[in-house]
């Protein structure tokens, strides 16, 4: 039996969003039948270019539907900028991670809003690209060389969990030796490097921080304050209710919401106001 | 919550009986049955009565059982006896769809320098019984064809092949691990020469095994080591569990006398056709005609079986499937690929083998919690909702 986080369990047995929007910006379609996993992620924009809705159908595992699921609900309210920078290790890790044999589940999520957003850009599909390496499931040098390089594999084994290159016949087990050697090669010395947070992390623990600390201590005053956009590192707030026409809020907005943000998120955040 | 458990070709619960049998050697007959005092000497002779036990099962004498510790022990000491004794002949058969206890073995001696040769299966899961005789030489050393398949429950004519093998003086293995107690065995009636068979598919604990070795059959042992078992296999023995798979043995040939494993297919039957009738879209995997009373396969189209088993977990089912996410592989079952199931199929397919222990109330249970589960499923499957249409309108 797998070993599922109580995140994974709850979006399988209630997965958000499921479904078609019919007048949809963007529709992504990846993975088969034949593969055992198959993922249709379809998004609607707001005026603002912002992903206002999104809704998925997959054929596939729990942790399958748990990733779409999960990917749904990262991608609402992003624009497309942000929305591609989405990567598998966010969905995994917005489920309190995957078992490793499974993480291929969240480079399917990955694709799919590529592809999605590609199709809204009327961008041509990217898949054709490069040589089909494992013949059993299609993939190629490119798709394996990006598993590589963003997950930091060192293994075949480890490529075959992420994208299930070499599982089946085992015939390109040499090929995806060589890749991973060619990137280890040239990419090891960037490694030891701390991960950086990547934008949507970032964003997540933003808002937990509003809703967590900042907001309730603001709430006392009976003022409040919103997150309505993040840029970079700067972070656009609004604050409202008493807060809004108090004479000393730039000094609440720097001196507490900002270091505060500093100290639990990240400390190159700046936090400003926007009118 | 209630466990309905609807999984017992995975495993069995162990018969109380069993239990009860094996009790007194895990505290005062603890002796070593190899001792010369009669301490041990008692313990032996239980060894012995266990062993007449599990020989009447299959219609075996006595000194034809060896115990071992499980299914792939047995088998992998009969086909390696049977090599040993042809050292001159390298080419070794099975069927496509065997137990990994068998094919992975072969797997392993074709890449030892062994020419294999895997015999094929058509859709329903029946052996292409031309393509064995025809494939056979004179340098072929042994065939193992299993009794019936795990998966599906077809089960194979091995007292045809059986006979066919000994005309042609071809040593016969069987692997019986899932016929056992299911339905008759007679290894007097046919020509075997080896049969595998395991406690825990029977009710006894898991970690027991036996071999039938036909005599006369030459013979080398796997585990070397002291006299036990007439030399046949070293290493003291596992004597709780032998007493227990002893015990397993006469409650599992008295069920076959006394009509419960009939019950047991009614239960089977109804719960098939239940599925059937209220779920669109599925099928039985295998022929139906001749398979054993206690497993049916059965695949929901557009669906995946991990899923399914998650959320018949939560309604306390307890089944497995033949789908790739199971097994950590990323391939759907080698049975069900043999048939040439396609994959709309064999990826949500999901075995249920049920034992003396089910009930109808289990049984009417699954039927009407199954179908929503499927429902829920293809509600979210993008392949569903283009076939509707088409499956709305047959």
């Amino acid at each position: 039996m797998w070993d599922y986080t109580e995140k994974v369990k709850e979006h399988f047995l209630n997965p958000r969003n499921v479904g078609f929007i019919e007048d949809a910006d963007g529709v992504g379609e990846v993975g088969s039948m034949a593969c055992g996993d198959a993922l249709k992620l379809s998004f609607k924009l707001d005026e603002n270019e912002k992903i206002s809705d999104a809704k998925f159908q997959t054929f596939g595992c729990a942790s399958a539907i748990a990733s779409s699921s999960a990917l749904t609900e990262i991608i609402k309210g992003l624009s497309l900028d942000e929305a591609m920078q989405v990567t598998n290790d966010d969905i995994a890790q917005y489920l309190g991670g995957l078992p490793k044999q499974k993480m291929h589940c969240s480079v399917l999520g990955r694709d799919a809003l590529e592809k999605a957003i590609a199709y809204y850009r009327g961008e041509p599909d990217k898949k054709i690209e490069g040589e089909i390496v494992c013949e059993c499931f299609g993939i190629t040098n490119l798709d394996i060389r990006r598993a590589v390089t963003e997950n930091g594999l060192t293994s075949i084994e480890d490529v075959t969990d992420y994208v299930k290159a070499g599982g089946g016949c085992g015939n390109c087990h040499d090929k995806i030796g060589a890749i991973i050697a060619e990137v280890n090669g040239t990419a090891i010395e960037n490694k030891p490097k701390p991960k950086a947070l990547t934008n949507i992390q970032k964003i997540r623990l933003v808002e937990e921080t509003l809703e967590r600390e900042i907001k309730p201590v603001l709430k006392k005053d009976g003022g409040d304050i919103e997150l309505v956009d993040f840029d970079g590192n700067r972070v656009l707030v609004k604050l409202h209710g008493r807060c809004s026409t108090c004479a000393a809020s730039q000094v609440t907005l720097k001196d507490y919401v900002q270091a505060k943000i500093q100290e639990l998120v990240a400390p190159e955040l700046e936090v400003e106001e926007v009118s | 919550m209630k466990t309905i458990y609807v999984d017992n070709n995975a495993t069995t619960k162990v018969d109380p009986l069993v239990v009860e049998a094996m009790q007194p050697f895990f505290t005062e007959l603890y002796g070593n049955p190899s001792s010369m005092h009669s301490f041990g000497g008692q313990v032996g002779g239980a060894i012995e009565k266990a062993r007449e036990k599990v020989a009447a099962l299959i219609n075996a004498s006595a000194g034809e059982i060896v115990f071992t510790s499980c299914g792939t022990e047995s088998d992998s000491t009969a086909i390696r006896a049977a090599i040993a004794a042809n050292p001159e002949k390298r080419h070794i058969v099975t069927t496509r769809v065997e137990h990994p206890a068998i094919k992975n073995l072969y797997e392993q001696l074709g890449s030892q320098g062994y020419r294999t040769t895997f015999v094929p299966v058509n859709s329903a899961g029946e052996l292409d019984l031309d393509y064995l005789y025809d494939n056979l030489t004179d340098g072929t050393a042994v065939v193992s064809i299993m009794w019936a398949n795990n998966e599906t429950g077809v089960i194979f004519p091995v007292a045809e092949i059986a006979a066919e093998m000994r005309k042609r003086g071809i040593v016969f293995h069987t692997d019986g691990v899932q016929a056992a107690g299911k339905v008759p065995i007679d290894v007097q009636a046919t020509g075997i020469d080896m049969l595998s068979l395991s406690g825990h598919k029977v009710h006894a604990p898991k970690g027991v095994g036996a071999l039938y070795i036909r005599k006369g059959t030459r013979f080398s042992p796997f585990l070397v080591g002291g006299h036990q078992e007439g030399g046949r296999r070293g290493g003291t023995e596992n004597v709780a569990s032998i007493v227990g798979m002893g015990k397993a043995a006469e409650l599992a040939g008295s069920h076959l006398k006394n009509g419960r494993m009939e019950k047991v297919a009614q239960l089977r039957d109804r719960l098939e056709k239940g599925l059937l009738e209220n779920v669109p879209r599925a099928l039985v995997n295998g022929t139906v005609e001749s398979r054993l009373p206690n497993t049916t396969s059965i695949s929901f189209e557009y669906v995946e079986g991990e899923a399914i088993l998650l959320m018949m977990d939560q309604l306390g089912i307890c089944a497995s499937s033949g789908s790739a996410c199971t097994s950590g592989s990323l391939e759907p079952s080698h049975v069900l690929r043999a048939m040439g199931v396609p994959f709309t199929a064999a990826h949500g397919s999901i075995r249920f083998s049920l034992s003396t222990y089910n009930t109808e109330e289990e049984i009417a249970y699954i039927v009407e919690n199954m179908p929503p589960v499927i429902a829920r499923l293809r509600t979210m499957s993008p392949f569903w909702n283009e076939q509707a249409g088409s499956a709305a309108g047959r």
